[in-house]
Parts: C-alpha cells; sequence; structure tokens
C-alpha cells in the first residue's frame, strides 16, 4: 500500500476502538429496499402536517373550509389556487406584524446578553483563581436541575413593585436568568479546553486578561458561541410561557407565539387565517434552522438539558 | 490617542496609568451608564416615541431595544473593567474575576435562586385563613382535577420519551444505510426548530373534526372517512386525545433522538459489528446485540432529556385544548392558577411538585453523563 492510498483510506482499526467510522460503505452493501421504504415512509409522515399547514396557508378563504389541501395536488401548477390574501390580512389586521418585530425585539437582546454574561462567567471560572470560585460554579451549573416554573410565582411579584411587567427590559433579563446556567455549563466545557500556552504568552506580552479575554477567548470559542447562540435564539423565540407571564398579550409588546395563541382562541375556526399566522411565526426559525443545521446539531450533541 | 471607548482598550496594556486617565475612564464611565438610563426610559415611555407614528415608532424602539440590549452590556463590562485597572495592581487583580462572574452570579440569583426558595416557603405559607402548612399540598393530591393531571403527566412521561425514542432509533439505524442521509435527515430534524404553539396549530389542523357527511378538512379524519370509518373527535374524546397531544411532542422530540442516536451508532466500533458479521448474525440481529447495548448511555440521555421537557411540557396543551377533556397537565394547570384564578400559593404547591419529579431524572441523567466520561 502506497503512503497515498493509505492517507485516503485510514484503516479504522488504526484509530483505536471508540472513535468515529469514516467510512458507512460496509452497511451501505447490504441496504435493502426495507430500510428505504421505511425511511420513506416516517419522513413523509413527519413532513405532511407541516406541508398541509403552508399549502393551506397559501389557499382562499373558500377552498380552505370546503375541501381538504391535499386536494390541491390534483392540479398542483394551477397557479390560481394559490393566493396570498392570507398573509396580508393576518400581517395587517390580525398585528402579526407587529408581533413579529416584538419577536425580534425580544429575542436578540434575550440571546446576546447571556451569551456575553455566560462567557465572561466561563472564562473567569475556567482561567483565573479567586475566593468561592467553586462554590459559584457549583452553584450556577447546579441550577439546570430547577425548573423554570419554580420562579414565576415570585418573579412576577417582583416584576409588579418595580413596573417590569410588559416591558422588554424585563423579558430579556427573564430569559437572561433562564438561559445562563445552560450558557455558562456549555462555555465553560469549551473554554476550559482551550490550550494553556496562548494564555501564558498573551500574559508575557502584557495583555491584561480582559484584553486576552476579547482577543483570544472569543474568537477560539467561536464555535461553541455559536452553536449556544442558535440554541439560545430558537429557544426565545419558540417560547410561550415566559412571554405569557412577563410580557403578556397586549399587542404592543406580544410576541409571535403569544398572538398565534390568542388566535387560536379567538379565530379557531378560520383555517385560512390560523394557518398563514402560524408560518408567520415559523419562518425566521425555519431560516436559522435551514441554514446553520450544522452549529445547530452539534449544540445538541453538546448537551440540551435546558432548566 | 482620542478619548473614546475604543482607546480605553489600548490603555489597558500599558503597565503605567497617567493620572489624567482616572478622570477620562470615570467620564465614560458616568456617560455610559447615563445613556444606558435615557435609552430604557425612552423604551419604556409611551410618549416619547408618539410622533413618529404606530409603525414608525414601532420600528425606532425595535432599534432602541435592540442596540441597548446588545450593546449595552458589552459597554456595562468595558466600563466596569476600566474602573477596575483605575485600582492598584494588586487590588486589580483580586477584583477583576468577580466583575467577570458576579454579573452572571447576580442574575441567577435573582431569577433562579432567590424565586426557587421563594418558591418553596410560599407553597406553605400561603395558604387560606385557618389551614395548615400543607393545605396546597393535600389539595393538590385530592382534587380530582389535579390528580388528573398528575395522572395525565405520568402517561405523558412513559409515552413521549418511548415514542420520540422508537423512532428515532428506528430513523437512525436505518438511515445509517441509504443514499442522501442528510435530506433523509433533516426531515425529521426540521420539527425541532418549530414552536409548541406552532405545532399546536400544525396539529389542531391534522386532527380537524367535522360532523359525518361534511367534507373532512383535516387529513386524519379524511383518510379515516376515505375507509369508511366514522369521523373521530381526536381532541374530545377521552382518552384519545391525551394520546393525540402525546402524539404532537414526538413528532417534535424524534429529531432530537434522532441526532444524538444517529451520532452514537456511528461511534461504535466497525471491528465489533464486523466480528458479529462474521460470526453470521444477521443485520437486525447486530443492530440487537451489539448496537444497542454499545449505545445505552446515549439511549439514557435521550430519554431523560425528553421526560423533563415532557414533565414541563405546557404550550402543546395551552394552544390545543387548554387542559379540557380531561387532557390537562401540571405546567399548564399552574399556569391557569396563576393567571385564571389568581391561586398563586397553589401555583407555587404545582411548581414544587414539577421540581420534585424533576430531580430524580436529572440525578439518572447526570449519573448517566459522568459514566460516559462528559461534564463537570
Amino acid at each position: 500500500m502506497t503512503a497515498e492510498t493509505a492517507e485516503a483510506f485510514p484503516a479504522p482499526a488504526a484509530e483505536g476502538t471508540a472513535t468515529a467510522r469514516k467510512s458507512k460503505t460496509p452497511r451501505r452493501e447490504s441496504s435493502g429496499w426495507l430500510a428505504k421504504v421505511l425511511v420513506l415512509v416516517i419522513g413523509i409522515a413527519w413532513t405532511i402536517p407541516t406541508a398541509g399547514l403552508l399549502i393551506s396557508s397559501l389557499r382562499p378563504e373558500v377552498d380552505v373550509s370546503t375541501s381538504g389541501w391535499w386536494t390541491v395536488f390534483a392540479h398542483p401548477f394551477d397557479f390560481t389556487q394559490y393566493t396570498l390574501a392570507n398573509y396580508d390580512r393576518v400581517l395587517t389586521a390580525e398585528n402579526m406584524f407587529e408581533a413579529f418585530i416584538n419577536s425580534l425585539i425580544v429575542t436578540i437582546p434575550a440571546t446576546v446578553i447571556p451569551i456575553t454574561l455566560a462567557a465572561f462567567a466561563a472564562y473567569a471560572f475556567a482561567w483565573t483563581r479567586f475566593r468561592g470560585r467553586s462554590f459559584l460554579f457549583a452553584l450556577v451549573v447546579g441550577l439546570l436541575v430547577i425548573p423554570l416554573q419554580m420562579s414565576l410565582v415570585p418573579l412576577l411579584r417582583l416584576y409588579g413593585d418595580y413596573d417590569l411587567t410588559g416591558t422588554f427590559v424585563g423579558i430579556w433579563l427573564a430569559h437572561t436568568g433562564f438561559g445562563l446556567p445552560l450558557a455558562i455549563y456549555l462555555l465553560y466545557n469549551y473554554i476550559s479546553q482551550l490550550p494553556k500556552d496562548i494564555f501564558e504568552s498573551a500574559h508575557i506580552d502584557g495583555a491584561s486578561p480582559f484584553t486576552a479575554f476579547t482577543r483570544l477567548v472569543i474568537p477560539l470559542s467561536y464555535p461553541a458561541l455559536a452553536s449556544f447562540a442558535i440554541f439560545q435564539f430558537l429557544w426565545v423565540w419558540n417560547d410561550l410561557l415566559v412571554s405569557l407571564v412577563f410580557l403578556g398579550t397586549n399587542p404592543d409588546v406580544a410576541v409571535l407565539t403569544a398572538r398565534v395563541s390568542q388566535l387560536v382562541g379567538s379565530r379557531g375556526a378560520a383555517w385560512h387565517l390560523l394557518t398563514a399566522a402560524a408560518f408567520v411565526s415559523m419562518v425566521v426559525p425555519l431560516i436559522v434552522f435551514l441554514s446553520l443545521q450544522r452549529f445547530f446539531v452539534r449544540g445538541i450533541l453538546a448537551g440540551s438539558v435546558k432548566g | 490617542m482620542a478619548q473614546t471607548v475604543e482607546t480605553v482598550e489600548a490603555q489597558l496594556e500599558e503597565n503605567r496609568r497617567p493620572r489624567w486617565t482616572v478622570a477620562r475612564d470615570l467620564t465614560v464611565a458616568v456617560v455610559v451608564v447615563a445613556l444606558i438610563w435615557v435609552a430604557l426610559r425612552v423604551l419604556r415611555s409611551e410618549t416619547a416615541l408618539a410622533g413618529l407614528g404606530p409603525l414608525g415608532s414601532k420600528l425606532v424602539q425595535a432599534v432602541i431595544g435592540i442596540v441597548l440590549g446588545v450593546v449595552g452590556v458589552w459597554a456595562l463590562f468595558i466600563v466596569a473593567n476600566s474602573l477596575v485597572e483605575l485600582l492598584p495592581a494588586r487590588a486589580t487583580a483580586i477584583v477583576r474575576p468577580y466583575i467577570f462572574v458576579l454579573p452572571a452570579v447576580a442574575v441567577v440569583s435573582v431569577f433562579l435562586v432567590a424565586p426557587a426558595v421563594g418558591t418553596i416557603i410560599q407553597s406553605f405559607t400561603e395558604v387560606p385563613e385557618g389551614e395548615g402548612f400543607f393545605y396546597n399540598y393535600v389539595q393538590a393530591f385530592t382534587d380530582p382535577d389535579i390528580r388528573v393531571a398528575l395522572r395525565n403527566n405520568a402517561i405523558w412521561l412513559i409515552l413521549a420519551p418511548a415514542g420520540a425514542l422508537v423512532i428515532g432509533l428506528a430513523f437512525a439505524g436505518l438511515v445509517d444505510r441509504i443514499k442522501r442521509e442528510s435530506l433523509a435527515k433533516t426531515f425529521i430534524f426540521l420539527p425541532l426548530c418549530i414552536s409548541g404553539a406552532g405545532a399546536a396549530v400544525i396539529w389542531r389542523f391534522v386532527y380537524e373534526w367535522r360532523p359525518p357527511g361534511q367534507p373532512q378538512i383535516g387529513i386524519l379524519n379524511a383518510i379515516v372517512s376515505a375507509f369508511g370509518g366514522e369521523p373521530i373527535p381526536w381532541l374530545q374524546e377521552i382518552p384519545t386525545n391525551t394520546l393525540a397531544l402525546i402524539v404532537v411532542m414526538v413528532w417534535l422530540q424524534a429529531g432530537f433522538a434522532m441526532v444524538i442516536l444517529s451520532a452514537a451508532i456511528k461511534g461504535v466500533a466497525v471491528e465489533l459489528i464486523e466480528a458479529a458479521k462474521i460470526d453470521g448474525a444477521g443485520e437486525f440481529q447486530t443492530f440487537v446485540r451489539i448496537v444497542l447495548p454499545s449505545i445505552r448511555g446515549s439511549i439514557i440521555t435521550v430519554f431523560t432529556t425528553i421526560a423533563i421537557a415532557v414533565l414541563k411540557v405546557f404550550d402543546i396543551v395551552y394552544v390545543t385544548t387548554n387542559g379540557n377533556f380531561d387532557t390537562d397537565v401540571i405546567a399548564n394547570r399552574m399556569f391557569n392558577e396563576m393567571f385564571r384564578f389568581r391561586n398563586f400559593g397553589f401555583a407555587t404547591a404545582l411548581a414544587v411538585i414539577l421540581f420534585v419529579a424533576v430531580i430524580p431524572i436529572m440525578v439518572i441523567n447526570v449519573r448517566n453523563l459522568r459514566r460516559q466520561g462528559i461534564g463537570a
């Protein structure tokens, strides 16, 4: 065997036992038709509900209420059976546009603030020595056990006292508090694994710990930061409970999920509107997910034990 | 050197600190704090942006809010650090780690530690006049509605993780053998980014019921009717409705199970599998006897993680049935106790019950992670 082929086809045995299999060919040889059929069936079953929602949201009101969405497949390319009127209606008359902006106002800071706090804290826990370090770290990570329901009643009262109910600042802080333990845990696992040498040479070059953090830790931890950012972004965007409790359903502040759940209550039979509204609430997560799937998967594998 | 925030950082690298920088850093600190304060006032004021019209004020509010939230938190760290650097060098070294750690510790103290303690205390003390400490708990375990919710949580707790696990495992095992593996995975994975509220709408539509004879616009009843059956009111009929809601959870979580298990299956040593084949084991036998035991840790991770999510399930139930027709669960009931009945003492007791139920699952989870060599 020449050096070239050896490089192209590394022997799995040489890599040690538990390493990932590089080649999937051994099992693909025996790929039966049964496996393909089963994968296809599950895949279709998993897609139908969402497909039905999307197609219905594009059909006129009369059609949606009198025939099943699958009837469009009789003439799938007859574009006269599709309309954007439902979207026009939910975005203007049903306040979904405002809710969309509110979701952005809530989600972006509620993602950046916890990541920033967690990155500073994880760095200090991993690379500085101070009194109370191990106690504080155990405390923060231990909080992963606590369901956020444990916080709702006392926080609601606190928010009442300080007029924070129904404010964006209030919900940023709530999401920050609920997201921090997982953020610190994940970022600590990553940042503590950075090579020690870089911090020593930074110190010798006269960089302060703050500079080392902004110039070294942040750029080097980019994969972990990105994974958690996506995770937190989707969590906050999709959250209903925290936003109902602390933000409420006043159209000035209500987010998309709260608005959708309200619509289900007030217009439960108007499927042309409900489907369009639900899809509006799903667009951003779908885009984030499809474009950043890699980081999302990595984040999930790194551990999703959100309190 | 221009006197801006950016230059603070460059200045930090100098060991000597000329006296005039003290005044400068203090000024910067005051300005930053004042700016954040003004932005907060504007954001909370109802009149400050009224002149811009509804759309204009909304968009300006969005920009202020996002800039405030994103830049504000960084500005505060930079300012705090620059103030610490004004101290004598040895004091700086001692104080600085706390500047990095304390904001996070303070937030979790206010938002998790203190409220959790408060919830536990209030669950015992907020009882009607003349009742004992355990009133809320006695209520919780005797009230027939709450017992239904507890029973439902137990059903969810077993069926939802099991369902997601079986589908995820089957898919992970099968998809390993086909071409276009990642495309196929995307379809199972996709629901994971959909909110519980969105999923609730999607599945309400799947379960939509019309009286027999009318056109069925929900796909499930259309299929039932096509085979000559009576359309089933999936979300009203007991106990079908609870199972119907669990299906929504399985649909959302199967992708999570698949990702973890698929990665684990790929990590099984290839020589083990080859050896089993040489010994004459079939595909299925190899999977059950060799692959499954090797990924036991991952299976436990998946089950416990989904189980914890299931115990706290709220949005699916709230948006589909709001707990009617015997479908209630604890988290939904707690929300209604808070906002519909204003029964805060009772709500805290329900939260504590939820917490106590989560603990053993968490313990299994952490032990399992430790055995795998992951985690603290």
